[in-house]
């Protein structure tokens, strides 16, 4: 079939806008990450370590995951459906609107903008900036869905499908506030009731941005570098609706022990639990497409990212239920341990699948081959590397410091002040710098490789 | 299969399924009197209190200070008595936080004097050598903008009237710049002599940390 036709002059727009939003995300999240132990960085107002954080997280989360969706999301809609957008014009304005949004979300978090809801910090009129382009997304997708010619939807597809309509849901609904002014304004929701709304949101946001449409790009592209199918259709098909359907009850473990009903965070306990196996089941899909052609992880290159990506999401997968059963949560909960955790899934699992699904697209958009393999597997080690030091030190200060918050002496008293549990910390927040800037080193070959690709000649077009 | 052949059934199906456990947890709850109780000993932020909470929003205190003691024995221990759900009746939003990277400040409120927190945001390294938390003395150097206090007032329901508004920030510029406040001494160190007569972003903010908890204390008492 001839690619003539297809609108990838958006879905290449879309994967530089993340690879740009990724790189100044991370420069961002160094700084942050040097604030920890050394404080002289708080060099001005606008670089001070509480509203960086969210610069860091916003970039992340609504540049980088949300920019490398709609990249790949418009690639797998046209190939999936053989359709073109039905709306190019439309999609060319979506990702002007998506970058300004975000660059403007960036600017108005460093002048302290903060709504200070996790992962919905942007202030009403960038909110409004965001469901607009989220609308504009959603007619191409739909527009493309209904005058699809493939008749079946592949599973990609679904993963697409669900993301829209929960990022709806869940943006408007937590997003609902009073406006004082064009800069600033209040939540409707109050105390335990807008806790609640929150980490619905904030867990099910991560939940519809950094597992769905990256599990939608996994089901996609692993087989199409491998050229082996899923292993088991319906096994995909189970996995999918427990997923959608488990998520929406588990944001309640993110509120263990507060003054949140005690109720709604059992049953967010017992959910988180059952989640294990919709998200096992899309591990054991993975794992087993490779069945028998185990030797693809030497012969091609793309596999070892594919197959790091879906371990750390099986890991990550068994180790958020765990840290949100009741006993655990009240050691873990608001150490540096659900931040290795967090970083588990971006840098491993988040960042192996997309950086697989570039180098397998951006050649299949540009008609050229990747520039080098060579740099890409010098990547692999670096962030895997990177990735794996980074969170093994967070999760080892997030047991010291827990066990210090814990610890008393045999008179009944508390053993450290509270200044000793944050000193005992630097040391590996040191460590964690260090492996973010390998992390990053690993980035920026990523980032070169992709546009050395671009800018090779392509290859003559065959009659 | 059917469905997968119907994009428009798919999706309205996927939004039922997701709207399921939204509903059960998060929707209904929201009506439940369990998760917006109500106590005549919670009394709401002053004007003036207002300000430094916006200001500890503005500047992302919440990163790394949570508002939340949870009922275990070492936390009780080191921060005071664990969390209610009628104190947040006026938080909007909530500002319990997720990450403890300084201490809970949820019992905060009277455990140290007025000079304490001027001295410590001032520069938190001073204090304690080995503090990570930035310094702010920046925000003596600002005035409090008020322009907006009865507006914020109103729209969070507070049932002040402009003149509670004026009266409140009036009374509270009254205390902080009287030569008998008893932390006069360390405010004057941090704030810029043509701003001591005038209410700073710093003294919002610790009269929005002084509240916090403080009418637990009496809603305790009254148990």
């Amino acid at each position: 079939m001839s690619d003539a036709g297809y609108n990838y002059r958006v879905v290449r727009g879309f994967a530089f806008s993340a690879l740009f939003w990724l790189v100044i995300g991370l420069v961002v999240g160094l700084w942050i990450a040097f604030e920890m132990f050394n404080p002289a960085l708080n060099l001005t107002p606008w670089l001070s370590f509480g509203r960086l954080r969210v610069v860091h997280t916003n970039g992340m989360g609504l540049g980088f995951a949300l920019a490398a969706i709609f990249a790949t999301s418009y690639y797998m809609l046209q190939r999936l459906t053989r359709k073109a957008l039905p709306f190019p014009r439309l999609a060319q304005a979506h990702l002007y609107l998506f970058n300004t949004v975000i660059a403007l979300g960036a600017l108005s978090l460093f002048a302290g903008m903060n709504t200070t809801k996790e992962y919905a910090e942007l202030e009403w009129p960038i909110d409004i900036g965001v469901v607009i382009f989220w609308v504009m997304f959603a007619i191409n997708v739909f527009g493309t869905l209904i005058k699809r010619k493939e008749q079946q939807m592949y599973i990609s597809l679904w993963y697409i499908i669900s993301m829209t309509v929960a990022i709806a849901i869940l943006y408007i609904v937590n997003n609902l506030e009073i406006p004082v002014n064009l800069f600033k304004s209040y939540s409707i929701y109050a105390g335990a009731n807008d806790a609640n709304v929150e980490w619905w949101y904030g867990h099910n946001v991560v939940g519809f941005i950094f597992t769905i449409p990256i599990l939608a790009m996994f089901y996609y592209f692993l087989p199409k570098a491998t050229g082996l199918p899923i292993y088991s259709h319906r096994l995909s098909i189970v996995s999918f609706w427990a997923l959608n359907f488990a998520y929406l009850w588990t944001g309640a473990h993110h509120l263990m022990l507060t003054p949140l009903p005690e109720w709604i965070q059992t049953v967010a306990m017992g959910f988180s639990i059952f989640l294990i196996a919709p998200s096992w089941g899309s591990v054991v899909n993975g794992y087993y497409t490779l069945q028998g052609n185990w030797d693809q992880m030497r012969s091609n290159y793309l596999v070892k990212f594919f197959i790091a990506g879906i371990t750390f999401y099986g890991l990550q997968t068994l180790q958020g239920p765990l840290q949100g059963l009741r006993t655990l949560n009240a050691f873990f909960h608001y150490t540096d341990w659900v931040v290795g955790h967090v970083h588990m899934g971006t840098m491993g699992w988040v960042t192996m699948v997309v950086a697989a699904s570039f180098y397998y697209m951006i050649p299949h958009i540009t008609n050229t081959e990747i520039y080098s393999i060579k740099l890409a597997n010098i990547q692999f080690w670096l962030t895997l590397f990177g990735q794996v030091i980074w969170t093994t030190a967070m999760w080892i200060a997030g047991i010291q410091q827990g066990a210090m918050w814990k610890a008393t002496n045999p008179d009944g008293s508390l053993m450290y002040n509270f200044l000793d549990t944050v000193a005992s910390l630097y040391p590996y927040y040191q460590l964690r710098f260090a492996a973010g800037l390998v992390f990053f080193i690993g980035i920026l070959i990523f980032v070169w490789n992709l546009v050395m690709t671009v800018r090779k000649q392509p290859r003559p077009v065959e009659a | 299969m059917g469905i997968t052949s119907k994009p428009v059934v798919f999706a309205v199906l996927s939004a039922a399924v997701i709207l399921i456990g939204t509903t059960a947890t998060v929707f209904i709850p929201l009506f439940m009197p369990s998760t917006q109780p109500i106590s005549a000993s919670i009394k709401p932020y002053t004007a003036v209190e207002q300000e430094g909470r916006d200001i500890y929003m503005r500047e992302g205190c919440n990163n790394c200070h949570t508002q939340t003691v949870r009922p275990l024995r070492t936390e009780v221990l080191r921060y005071g008595e664990y969390s209610k759900p009628e104190e947040f009746a006026y938080d909007r939003p909530f500002l319990w936080g997720s990450r403890r990277t300084g201490p809970d400040l949820n019992r905060v409120g009277g455990k140290y004097p007025d000079s304490w927190h001027y001295t410590h945001l001032m520069s938190p390294q001073g204090m304690f050598e080995k503090s990570n938390m930035p310094p702010y003395a920046w925000l003596a150097k600002n005035k409090l903008d008020t322009g907006y206090s009865y507006k914020k007032c109103s729209v969070l329901g507070y049932g002040y009237s402009k003149s509670d508004v004026e009266q409140q920030i009036g009374q509270y510029k009254a205390t902080v710049t009287d030569g008998a406040y008893p932390s006069k001494g360390s405010r004057d160190k941090v704030t810029p002599p043509e701003l001591r007569k005038e209410l700073t972003e710093m003294d919002a903010l610790i009269a929005y940390i002084q509240k916090l908890g403080r009418d637990v204390k009496n809603m305790e008492a009254k148990k």
